[in-house]
This record gives structure tokens, sequence and C-alpha cells, in this order.
């Protein structure tokens, strides 16, 4: 210190009052009469309320209990959850069967936890997706007989994709490549059309089949909202960009279609979907229950998810359109290369607002009659030898889905700090 | 130093505006423009707040449509073709007043995006050209970090450095140094200057006066959407003689 520079001042450690378990509780909780007094109130509350709790969750619980009125006088009867936890997780899934939607819900659970992850946001996304789905499909509906026609639109969608996407950065070999699947697709979709090309199946039956009026539980509720949001998630991007479009005809159907949906409550949609759609299809087609209910999320969801990624669209500044315009970008360049990027960031947080919202909503399909988590949980107390603890299972179902939405509110905080690294002065 | 009396009517035209008028809905923004810029002349644009100088070289990318008139610009006539004003676009480079860069991509990515995706350049030569360019800017230290994290004048220069990387025939420059700090204008301008002598066609809406004065082949003058007056700087400063061009420069120099 003593030989400091002429002219540099000392630099002054801070003050360290603050610091440390006993500087924090003073500053923070005792740092007034006032304080103080709130502080020991409101402790001595929440000791009392835990006290409560954990007497009646923990210390007087009946964990083994064989029917209710076993339990009757004491404190939580967890029997009943012992008792019925495999009809809430999986419904009216044959019981013998169970391991499959077990699996199912394994192998959905590691391809969200996988596709989380912002190293795999490339083409390892298609292939997770991919996987994770059939997986999952095959599992609960024991047997996939996939026609020869989605095998031909799968190639068109990905041929298309990667010739719009990689034009002019792809060598010309894989370019090629993807030319031939498109072709093959169109080619083979016309053909398929007008009845040249079998009505070929490729059925996988390693199992029993079952149908999906039978699915019921965990399985069922995380179908509903992923594939819902996945599916609302790129809807909702174009209804977004389509509302600022400036044809009028693509905007003016934008907004009605937001508008519309926007303007009726999803339980009147579901029952559309359940009870009405089928008085306009011609007799004999059948669209499965579970499909309609899946289409009605995705349609709703998407009317819902539009609006929150235009608050991002005009929360960016005029000069970022105005530059890639100036450089020459095409359209599709500009809103995928500059636009959307920075738009998603911005929506993130009110984007998994809307996700949670939506996780808990497909819950509200238990009014056309599909059995999902908290609907199974419903009928579990149905049961007369288990009358009277609704409490136990509504507490359990509760926190199943806590752990669901509080899983991705953590992620939403990781992926703002993830996606703004570095962008940030 | 000064503007060079050269003789430029030999050299052909690259962007000819002939009786161009533009209306904001009823505000009449640009009342019969006439111009015609030479291949490697550089034009400053001055004039007081709301004279349709921006919206002027706006238009000739077609940032702005115009409606009358017709705007000329390497051979290639705007319209409402999509391919003319993207084959325009491709032509000429433009740096704004508030840098405009991408915030969410490295200043490399903000300088290889239009080569690649544009020009469909190879990637690797796309950097190579970057980082050339970068240290032409002076900046190549800066190539992996984020817009953010930069200071407003090299944020600018980077712009610029984003421009040419398209290997531009014209550069519009849309009052590159109203956003910065003192500090910061030279080593801008100096960028400017540089591109200037290698000779680039400029287009400059600015009320940098030395910078008009070191490299301008001509100053114009405009006001209530019109073109007042136009002349070589030494003339246009020395002489002027409309009186609201000598309002105007009575009031930016009159230190």
């Amino acid at each position: 210190m003593t030989d400091m520079p002429v002219g540099e001042r000392k630099q002054l450690a801070p003050p360290t009052d603050d610091s440390g378990i006993l500087g924090w509780m003073r500053k923070n909780l005792f740092s007034s009469w006032g304080n103080g007094l709130t502080t020991v109130v409101l402790l001595v509350a929440i000791v009392w309320i835990l006290n409560w709790f954990l007497e009646w969750a923990v210390f007087t619980a009946n964990f083994t209990a064989s029917t209710g009125s076993e339990c009757r006088g004491q404190g939580a009867c967890w029997a009943l959850i012992r008792e019925k936890f495999r009809y809430i997780f999986f419904g009216s899934f044959p019981y013998e069967q169970h391991w499959r939607p077990l699996f199912a819900v394994i192998a959905m659970l590691s391809m969200l936890v996988l596709s989380a992850d912002r190293r795999m946001w490339n083409w390892r996304l298609l292939v997770i997706w991919g996987v994770g789905s059939f997986v999952t499909f095959l599992l609960m509906f024991g047997q996939l007989h996939i026609p020869l026609s989605l095998f031909l639109v799968v190639a068109l969608v990905v041929g298309g994709i990667g010739m719009a996407m990689r034009q002019g950065i792809a060598r010309a070999g894989e370019m090629n490549s993807y030319r031939a699947l498109a072709a093959i697709g169109l080619v083979g979709l016309v053909l398929r059309f007008i009845g040249i090309l079998p009505a070929w199946k490729l059925s996988i039956a390693p199992l029993s089949y079952v149908e999906t009026s039978l699915w019921g539980g965990l399985p069922v509720t995380i179908i509903l909202a992923t594939y819902g949001l996945a599916f609302a998630f790129p809807y909702g991007i174009l209804l977004a960009l389509g509302r600022r479009s400036n044809l009028p005809l693509v905007k003016g159907l934008c907004v009605g279609f937001i508008e519309l949906i926007r303007g009726v409550p999803l339980i009147s949609l579901l029952i559309m979907a359940s009870v009405m759609l089928p008085l306009f299809l011609p007799s004999g087609t059948t669209i499965d229950k579970f499909l309609r209910a899946q289409v009605a999320v995705i349609l709703f969801a998407g009317a819902y998810i539009a609006e929150v990624i235009r608050g991002g669209l005009q929360s960016l500044p005029k000069g970022q359109f105005e530059a890639a315009d100036a450089m020459g970008l095409n359209y599709p360049q500009k809103t995928l290369l500059i636009i959307l990027p920075q738009a998603l960031r911005v929506v993130i947080p009110p984007l998994i607002n809307t996700f949670i919202g939506f996780f808990k909503d497909t819950s509200l399909v238990l009014i056309i009659g599909i059995f999902d988590f908290l609907n199974t949980a419903n009928q579990a107390l149905v049961d007369p030898n288990w009358a009277g603890f609704p409490g136990e299972v509504y507490l359990f179902a509760a926190f199943v889905y806590f752990v669901f939405c509080y899983s991705m509110s953590r992620y939403s905080k990781y992926l703002e700090l993830e996606l703004n690294k570095g962008t940030r002065r | 130093m000064a503007a060079t009396a050269r003789d430029l009517s030999n050299v052909a035209s690259v962007i000819q505006l002939k009786g161009v008028n533009k209306w904001f809905g009823q505000f009449h923004v640009l009342t019969d423009i006439n111009l015609d810029v030479r291949e490697g002349e550089k034009i400053v644009v001055c004039g007081p707040s709301g004279s349709g100088k921006s919206t002027l070289i706006r238009c000739i990318n077609r940032l702005e449509e115009h409606q009358q008139g017709d705007i000329v610009v390497h051979g290639v006539t705007l319209s409402n073709d999509v391919k003319n004003i993207e084959a325009i676009r491709r032509e000429v480079g433009m740096v704004f007043q508030s840098f405009n860069l991408f915030p969410h991509l490295t200043i490399l990515e903000n300088l290889t995006l239009a080569p690649i995706w544009v020009k469909k350049m190879p990637k690797k030569e796309a950097e190579e050209i970057a980082m050339a360019l970068l240290n032409r800017v002076r900046i190549p230290e800066q190539a992996l970090k984020y817009p953010g994290q930069l200071s407003g004048g090299q944020q600018q220069r980077v712009a610029i450095a984003r421009a040419l990387c398209m290997r531009p025939k014209i550069m519009l420059f849309d009052e590159p140094t109203s956003a910065l700090d003192p500090e910061m204008v030279k080593e801008v301008l100096d960028v400017m200057i540089e591109l200037a002598r290698e000779g680039m066609t400029m287009i400059c809406v600015t009320h940098e006066m030395g910078f008009a004065r070191a490299v301008a082949d001509r100053v114009i003058f405009m006001d209530r959407g019109e073109i007042v007056e136009q002349n070589e700087p030494e003339e246009f400063f020395a002489n002027p003689r409309n009186e609201r061009t000598k309002l105007f420069l009575g009031q930016i120099l009159h230190h």
C-alpha cells in the first residue's frame, strides 16, 4: 500500500455490518421494532400451521389400512393413495399391462428433458421426437398400422423443409437427396390418391391393442399437453405472423380465428369437438374422441400462443426489420434468422406461463369423458370402500401437477439466462 | 484535402431520380426530386429535421415507397417487383443512425449473415471477408462478442463493415454519427473518409460539415421536401445562394 502510485485512490472495502448470517438477519428481519415484531408473528404462524399439517399428514396418518373405515378418526388416510395409485396414474388401462403406460410416460419425459437442452436444437430434435413419439404410441396402442400415405407425407415435408432451409448452403449431393425425397413424396401421394398405389400399411404389432377410450391418468395428461403445445407452438407462430401480414385476406383470417377461439371457453370447444363434430361427419366415419380433444386443445392453445408471440414481434424495434430488408434478406430469411429468434426470447416468460396454464387446462377434457390425471383421481373417490377422503386424493393430484408446473417454471428461468448469455451488457 | 473539382460529366450515372414525389398521408414529404449520382461520386445531403433527407435515401433502396416518378439504380427501375427490389438491395449497402446490429448474433455472424444467405457464399469464405473488413474498421478483436458489449462507435463501425460485406456498389449513410457520443464521432468518420478515398459511391445524410468539406463532390441542401440548392462544398459553404441555405448554415456553423 505504501508504494501506491500518485493520484491513485485507495480502494476501500465495503462496510461489513450486513455480512454473515447474524448481520443478514439484523438487516432483513429485525431492522426495527415493527419489522422484528412482524418477523416473530409470521414465524409463530408458520410454525403453528406446519405443526398442524405435519400432525395430520405424517404423525397421525394411516399408511397401511385396507379399507376406508380403518382410517376414520385419524389423520391423513394415505392408505387410500397406496391402494389407488395405479388407477390414478394409469386409469382403466388393462391392469397387468400397466408397465406400458409407465414406460410411455418415461419415454415422453425423456423426450421432453432431452429437447430442453439447447444443444439439441437442430436435426437431433426431429430424431428425438420421432423416436420418442414412436415408442410412446407403440406402447400405448400396442400396435401401430402406419399407412403408406403417411410415409409419403413425411418424405414430402422433410424434402421440402430441407430444400427451403438448406438452399445455397448444402452441397449438391445433400440438395439432390432433398429433391429426391420431395419428388418421391409428391409423386407417391398423387399415385396413391388416384389409386395406382395400394392402400398398404406397415403393421407393427408386438403387443395387444388398447384403444384410446381405455387410456387414462398421467399418460393422457402428458400426451394432451405435450402434443397439444408441440403443434400449437408453430401454429401460433404462423398465426402471429399472419396477423401482421400485409395481405388483407391472410390477416383477416388470422385475426378472425384468434378472436373467435379466444371468445369461447375451452369447454365449449371440447363439447363441440365431442358432440357436434360427429353430427357433421358422414355416417360411418368416426374420428377418435381422444384425437378430437387433442385437436381442440391445439386450436385453442394456438390462438393464445399467437397473441403472446405477437407481443414479442411488436417489441422489436423497426430498425431490425429495416436492417434485414436493406441487406436483401427475403421474407422467410428475415423472419427465421432475425425476427423470430429475438421475438421468442422476449416472450419466454409469458410463453411458459401459457404452457403451464394449458398443462393444467387439459384437465377440462373430463367434461367429455376422457380420463386424464385429475379425472382418474376423481374416480378413485367413487369407491364406497374408501368414501370420505377427498382431501388426500386432491392433495396428491395437486402435488403431481405442481412437480410438472414448477419444473416448467424453473426451465423458463434457465432458458432466459441461457439465451441471453453474452447479449446483455 | 478539399473536394476536387473532378469532372464527373463523362462518368456513367448509377442512381437517377426523376420527378420523385412522396406523401406521408396528406404530408408532401418529397417534392419533385431530380438527382443524378455518378459512379464514384460522394454526395452529402443536409437540411433541417423533417426536410425529407432520410426519406430521400430510404427511397433509393425501397425502405420507403415513392408514389410518383422514377428511381433507377444501376439500370434497374424500382417497382413493386420483389425481384427488382432485392436486386437493388444487393448492390446498395445502408448504415443507419441507430446501427441496427442484430443483438442476438455475434459481430462475426452479423457480418456473414447476408453473404451466406443472400449471396449463398460458403461460410468459410464469408468469414474470411468479414475478418478482413473488421481489420479495416480496426476492431478484429471484437469478432466473437455481441453488439451489446461494444461502444456506440464500435457498433457503427461494425455496421459499416456489415454493409461492405455484401461488396455493394453504392453506400447510403443515414445520419451515421448522430447517435454517437462526441468522442466516438471521429473514429466512424475516419472509416467513412477512408471508404470515400477508395472510390465508393456514397450518399451521406449528415451534419458533419468537416466531413462534407473533406470528401464530398457535391453538397445538397434540402428543405420542406425539396432540393433547394446543390454545389461543390467550397462554393456551397462560401457562397450559399438561397436564403434558406444561408439561414441553415448560419444555425449550424455559428461557432
